[in-house]
């Protein structure tokens, strides 16, 4: 089962899903974390030790961008439904997911000849007139507090700057993405180890497979995200973290309730983490429930080498009658496809200058 | 009629009543919230079953250089009555596997083992139960998959893993596996499947460190008969042991992707 096939199966279940699975914001509805919070009642479904259950399946994609947008930079927040529709309509008409004349032309990472100054393989591959566009789930409504960017702190919506050093490894990444010279240098998303900007850790809107499930058995919580097939079991026992000298690609998650929330901390991060975080990234979230059917999650990411100041992410995971289906990423791999496109672009290349060299 | 019922329903009884292999007499499973037996917990397999799920003997590995450190252990097989009732032409096909077996197994490409061979790789896994799902985490290829209790939801596609839905037979968790791939194998030395692919699994807790775990292989496509394969699963006690990550595509690239590294100028 190659991924493809599988975003087919969920792509054929969203066709018989209705439209309104994202509730709708209730107007007035303040937006800040404490009144999310507040909204907490006691009526939410509890497990058997008396807290909360997160337990389901969640979808936490959105329309929502990860930065405030240069046209709101004064706005953190929409205040009124017509302006929510406009955005929304606007979203969708410059997403190339929905709209033809939105995607990009001639965009292809591994034809110097065509460079239109995409550098990020990923971003071609997430946003670009791809081959894989129409099976894309991204959601069909931003956030239900009407922010205008997940970035909720800083207060300009914006991750901060990165620190030079940082700066430096995310340019060599970028720069050896470009050359493909080898599988290392693809990137941990495309090799099938961690996937930084979806599944994570922290849970990042991607435009497909942005669902998770979480389990929850006495003194622990499970959460198991479809992006990469990586059950992250949190213990809540108390236990330290396990020693530095250990490090998984998704780190490790050791958790605790703060009344209603489910606070999970991770550490023992490898290199290449979120919006490019490195192992010295300390990750906390924060799963909120604020009905039966959503939870406020939010996320800090404090990582003094990698960035100026740390910042954080608001969202909110809905709940689906939709399944956690297998990603099988590895097995239905183009690692091999991209290195050898690279290899035979190369070779063509080469052979041009050589017979232009003829020529002259 | 009705005391043929009754007669059959006192034989299922009686069924579900006998000990199985290595649980102590009158040992009675803790409970999980919902009055089932509390299967939660990292267990791990002993043996060398994921070797070859028959009787073999210990041999040399592939490696001459990596001398005992590469050679095989030998086991005395999981499988009951040690035989595979393979097809004619099966048999043939899985000679034909052993003798590139170290070049076609999944296991090398660290492709998701499938099952029941995820249970007897040589890493533990964890069992999440909660009343109505179950998810079993496996440390190796970070592999995972949901047990759907009492479902009759139907398999959207193939799954390396399976699709495997749950049901309690009085102390016994059974598990029905389907919509498999054709891709993986059972072992190192070649026993394979088809699509056709049915497993039917059983975990009985046999005492407070150990299940006993049973698996019924069909597949009318390559074997004349089902046949099963059993084996005791052990807890893993030490102090804050965790599921780790195993996360093998990175170990696999130079195999599987050196042939089109860029040849430095």
């Amino acid at each position: 089962m190659n991924k493809g096939f599988v975003i087919s199966s969920r792509a054929l279940a969203l066709v018989t899903m209705v439209a309104a699975l994202v509730p709708r914001p209730v107007a007035g509805q303040t937006s800040t974390v404490s009144a999310a919070a507040a909204q907490t009642n006691g009526n939410l479904p509890r497990t058997s030790d008396g807290k909360p259950d997160l337990q389901g399946v969640f979808f936490y994609g959105t329309l929502t961008p990860m930065q405030r947008p240069h046209e709101l930079a004064e706005k953190a927040f929409f205040t009124n439904d017509e302006e929510v529709a406009a955005y929304e309509k606007h979203l969708r008409e410059t997403d190339p997911q929905v709209s033809e004349s939105a995607r990009p032309k001639n965009v292809c990472a591994s034809c110097p000849e065509k460079d239109d100054g995409v550098t990020d393989p990923d971003i071609v591959f997430a946003g670009g007139n791809s081959f894989n566009v129409f099976w894309q789930d991204k959601g069909t409504h931003i956030v239900r507090d009407w922010r205008t960017s997940l970035v909720s702190n800083p207060p300009d919506g914006k991750i901060p700057p990165m620190t030079p050093e940082a700066k430096k490894v995310a340019a060599d990444r970028i720069a050896r993405r470009r050359g493909q010279a080898s599988a290392e240098d693809l990137g941990v998303a495309i090799r099938c180890l961690f996937r930084p900007e979806a599944g994570g850790p922290p849970m990042v809107p991607f435009p497909y497979n942005s669902y998770v499930q979480i389990f929850q058995t006495p003194g622990q919580v499970v959460i198991y995200n479809e992006m990469i097939h990586r059950a992250r079991i949190v213990p809540l026992d108390g236990r330290p973290h396990l020693p530095q000298s250990i490090r998984d690609y998704s780190g490790d998650s050791i958790g605790h309730w703060e009344g209603e929330t489910l606070v999970v901390d991770t550490t023992n991060f490898k290199d290449e983490n979120v919006a490019g975080a490195d192992r010295n990234l300390h990750l906390t979230e924060r799963f909120t429930p604020i009905d039966a059917a959503t939870i406020h999650y939010e996320f800090t990411v404090d990582d003094p080498t990698a960035f100026t100041k740390s910042w954080s992410v608001s969202n909110y995971l809905t709940k689906t009658d939709d399944k956690v289906y297998e990603y099988a990423c590895h097995e239905g791999s183009d690692v091999a496809v991209i290195l050898n496109g690279a290899r035979i672009v190369e070779k063509k290349l080469a052979e041009e200058a050589a017979k232009k060299n003829e020529q002259k | 009629m009705i005391t043929g019922k009754r007669a059959a329903g006192a034989a299922i009884l009686l069924l579900a009543a006998l000990p199985v292999f290595g649980q102590a007499p009158g040992y009675k499973a803790p409970l999980a919230a919902n009055g089932h037996p509390d299967l939660n917990g990292i267990w791990q397999v002993l043996g060398t079953a994921n070797w070859d799920i028959q009787p073999h003997s210990a041999g040399p590995g592939l490696f001459p250089q990596l001398g005992a450190v590469g050679a095989v252990p030998g086991g005395q097989g999981v499988v009951e009555g040690d035989e595979i009732p393979y097809q004619p032409w099966a048999l043939a096909k899985k000679k034909e596997n052993y003798e590139k077996r170290w070049t076609d197994d999944p296991e090398i490409k660290c492709y998701l083992p499938g099952v029941p061979r995820a249970t007897y790789m040589p890493f533990p896994f964890q069992i999440v139960q909660t009343p109505t799902l179950i998810l079993i985490a496996y440390e190796y290829a970070n592999g995972a998959r949901i047990v759907y209790m009492d479902s009759k939801d139907e398999a959207p596609a193939d799954y390396w893993m399976g699709w495997s839905r749950g049901r309690w037979e009085g102390d016994t968790l059974v598990v029905d596996v389907t919509s498999f791939n054709d891709k993986t194998w059972f072992d190192r030395a070649g026993n394979f499947h088809s699509d056709a692919l049915h497993v039917i699994e059983r975990y009985t807790r046999t005492g407070p460190d150990t299940l006993y775990y049973e698996a019924t292989i069909e597949d009318p496509k390559v074997f004349t008969r089902s046949w099963k394969m059993s084996m005791p699963l052990y807890r893993r006690l030490e102090k804050n042991v965790r599921v780790l990550e195993f996360n093998c595509p990175e170990f696999t690239e130079e195999l599987m992707y050196g042939q089109f590294r860029k040849k430095s100028q």
